[in-house]
């Protein structure tokens, strides 16, 4: 019944927030946020780690496994984790869970993250940015491809949720 | 030094926001793409426009210069392609990249699986790149293409569309019900 502890944000004052963080972030840094950034370095990163020389020149992973991991990008990623982990603490949200559709199975929940994950890692090396890169970053300063992005990614992401629908149907239990 | 410290700041601050705007929460996110919850509309579209606003304001103000800033180029089908796959990843899997990583760090499994996914995503397309790359990275019109510029419109009328675009949606839809973050 402490509902109002658990409760998130208003999205107006959440979405000024994000607006007035991302421009601190230009302002600083001359480039906006981003996440996949980090996650290609750190994918390149590790293989190299297990096979050194798994990477040749043509290989698109090359040069982030040439620059290695010491990246501003790698760092906010890991500051974006930190900053997660004491809102949903001070928020009074952290909870250790496998969430995802209330009707999938705990495996079912795994493999959809999992295959989830492959799509929206593949993505976002096609558009090189995802929704924080390209489509938040890339729409504010107005460049066509961040609204391009966004049309993709709700037009595919809509069609998709649609034919998942009956997942998400929230159990009768109370 | 100043490069961690701007980065795990900078990226302290909007992991929190994220977090606090409950999108570390798979319901809220897909929730969106079925139309059941518009905070991600929202939040998206009123950081953007507080976003452009500022950047917008600055360089009127002569304190940036939008040539200094990164500012993307199109790539007509690696974009909307990239796009279409990122919106099908959070239809699936629940999240984007950032929003997996916020729902790590509040205590979801699924967040951390959904990253490892994003591994898995990122070596296919090291492997498919070379076969694909010559026509998802063809660079369509001019660098840093901006719709004030392909438009051939003010940058604040933009900005004043899609303010009252976020404004009528935002009345027509109303305010979303808060979602139990603690059910089970």
């Amino acid at each position: 019944m402490n509902n109002a502890l658990h409760r998130t944000w208003n999205p107006y004052i959440a979405g000024t927030a994000l607006g007035v963080v991302l421009f601190v972030t230009f302002f600083v840094t001359d480039h906006g946020l981003g996440v996949t950034g980090a996650t290609t370095s750190l994918t390149a990163v590790a293989v190299t780690i297990v096979v050194p020389n798994a990477f040749g020149p043509q290989d698109y992973l090359a040069a982030y496994a040439r620059a290695g991991a010491n990246t501003w990008i790698v760092w906010e990623v890991l500051g974006l984790v930190i900053g997660g982990f004491a809102g949903s603490l001070l928020g009074g949200r952290f909870m250790p869970k496998l969430d995802g559709p209330p009707r999938a199975s705990s495996s079912g929940r795994v493999a959809l993250a999992l295959l989830g994950g492959t799509a929206s890692g593949f993505g976002a090396r096609m558009s090189m940015g995802c929704t924080s890169g390209m489509g938040l970053s890339g729409s504010a300063p107005l460049a066509a491809a961040g609204f391009l992005f966004l049309v993709g990614f709700f037009l595919a992401g809509t069609m998709f949720a649609m034919i998942l629908k009956p997942l998400w149907r929230r159990r009768q239990t109370r | 030094m100043t490069v961690i410290l701007s980065g795990l700041i900078l990226g302290f601050a909007f992991g929190f926001v994220l977090e606090g705007a409950g999108f570390a929460n798979p319901e809220c996110l897909t929730g969106q793409l079925r139309f059941s919850n518009w905070a991600v509309f929202k939040v998206m579209f009123t950081a953007i426009i507080v976003g452009a606003f500022l950047i917008y304001g600055a360089r009127a103000l002569g304190l940036i210069k939008l040539s200094d800033i990164f500012v993307p180029s199109v790539y007509f089908w690696g974009t909307l392609l990239g796009g279409a796959g990122v919106g099908i990843g959070m239809a699936v899997g629940g999240y984007c990249p950032g929003t997996s990583a916020v729902a790590m760090a509040s205590g979801r499994f699924d967040g951390f699986t959904f990253l490892v996914g994003i591994g898995v995503g990122t070596l296919l397309f090291n492997a498919a790149y070379p076969s694909i790359h010559s026509w998802i990275y063809a660079q369509t019109g001019p660098d840093a293409l901006t719709l004030p510029h392909l438009l051939r419109v003010s940058p604040w009328f933009i900005l004043i569309v899609l303010l009252a675009a976020l404004t009528a949606i935002g009345w027509m839809v109303g305010a979303d019900k808060s979602l139990s973050h603690s059910e089970d």
